[in-house]
């Protein structure tokens, strides 16, 4: 089928990609018109799941020029089912385990590399979950550019108790493979503007390229155009960034 | 903020849902982003039996004004009227 996203039509399919351990799992896949070559995004949903605002965000990088894929990251705890009991099933399951998700991101990456359009470049973004999976999969994968969107639990442990498995990962930091844009709400707790200071500092330690943007006015999930948590102007100009930072870095000069 | 709490608890009991009445197993109780209620933030509980798949779920998503009323009301009927969880076995 074809969709119209940011003024260009994009073609968009469900497909069946290799994840973690060669699983077979669900992906949406939106490309550009043409032949390209285009560069690629790895789109990772946040905990509600693989949902249609999220779909909407893949199609407007097709929009854009960009081969984008939204893995279900959800698809072994429920496939077939709607997104919202596949989130409430994995959140009972305890979350995405974190060495599931870097194959899986593997598995995408290998994909839009695969394809006859691809420029070879790669690059991943996440919201809220999805957006420490984006820092973690940068940190275990070769890739070419990486955007964090409020990703909590990067540097901070998730209190005592409770059944989440994610773990603080800012050790990994060390090994982030490319540019990392990350971009945060001041009124966010989870990350809180001390938790991404931190970050910050522990970055230019190790002397990684990466911009960090914090949004007065904006709490968690500013991107998401479906909730209350929505700011236009924030969401706005963080497109904006977004989609420089990806023009910047996964272009095949 | 993300909350990822989740509090879990074995339940006994029965949940109607799309496809009619199931057992339940499970029940999921956290308080972070709803899926439908226009609010950042709400108490949310998913009644599950998973050996049914992830489609068998009596989703509630309750303010916290509703859901500290909703806690105290159950406190309140159980109170009044059961003669304490030690009285009947649970049914499986």
């Amino acid at each position: 089928m074809s969709d119209t996203a940011a003024g260009h039509d994009v073609a968009t399919e469900t497909v069946r990609i290799p994840g973690h351990q060669g699983d077979e799992i669900e992906a949406y896949l939106t490309r550009p018109p043409g032949s390209g070559p285009f560069a690629g995004v790895v789109v990772l949903h946040h905990l509600p799941g693989y949902d249609e605002a999220t779909k909407q965000i893949a199609r407007t990088f097709a929009g854009h020029g960009y081969t984008a894929i939204l893995p279900n990251l959800h698809w072994r705890e429920a496939p077939g089912a709607s997104p919202d009991d596949a989130a409430a099933a994995v959140r009972a399951a305890g979350g995405v385990p974190d060495d599931r998700l870097v194959g899986d991101v593997d598995g995408a990456a290998r994909f839009l590399r695969s394809l006859p359009s691809a420029n070879g470049k790669v690059g991943v973004i996440g919201y809220c979950s999805g957006g420490r999976q984006a820092f973690l999969a940068a940190c275990r994968l070769p890739l070419d550019a990486a955007v964090d969107c409020y990703g909590g639990f990067v540097v901070d442990a998730p209190p005592d108790g409770l059944p989440l498995k994610a773990r603080p990962i800012v050790g990994l930091a060390a090994d982030l493979s490319c540019p990392l844009l990350g971009l945060f709400g001041a009124e966010d707790s989870r990350p809180s503007p001390d938790e991404t200071a931190r970050l910050s500092r522990e970055l230019a330690r190790h002397g990684k390229t990466f911009q960090f943007h914090t949004y007065e006015g904006a709490g968690h999930g500013f991107f998401a155009v479906d909730r209350p948590s929505y700011r236009p102007e924030a969401a706005a100009d963080g497109w904006t960034r977004v989609l420089g930072w990806f023009g910047r870095h996964l272009s095949a000069q | 903020m993300c909350s990822h709490h989740t509090e879990r608890i074995e339940a006994a009991g029965s949940a109607k849902g799309p496809a009619g009445w199931f057992p339940l197993r499970l029940a999921s109780v956290y308080f972070d982003h709803p899926q439908h209620t226009l609010a950042d933030h709400t108490l949310n509980i998913d009644f599950l039996n998973p050996e049914l798949g992830p489609s068998t779920r009596v989703a509630v998503e309750l303010t916290e004004r509703s859901a500290r009323s909703l806690a105290a009301a159950i406190l309140a009927a159980l109170d009044a009227t059961a003669p304490g969880p030690a009285a009947v076995p649970d049914p499986r």
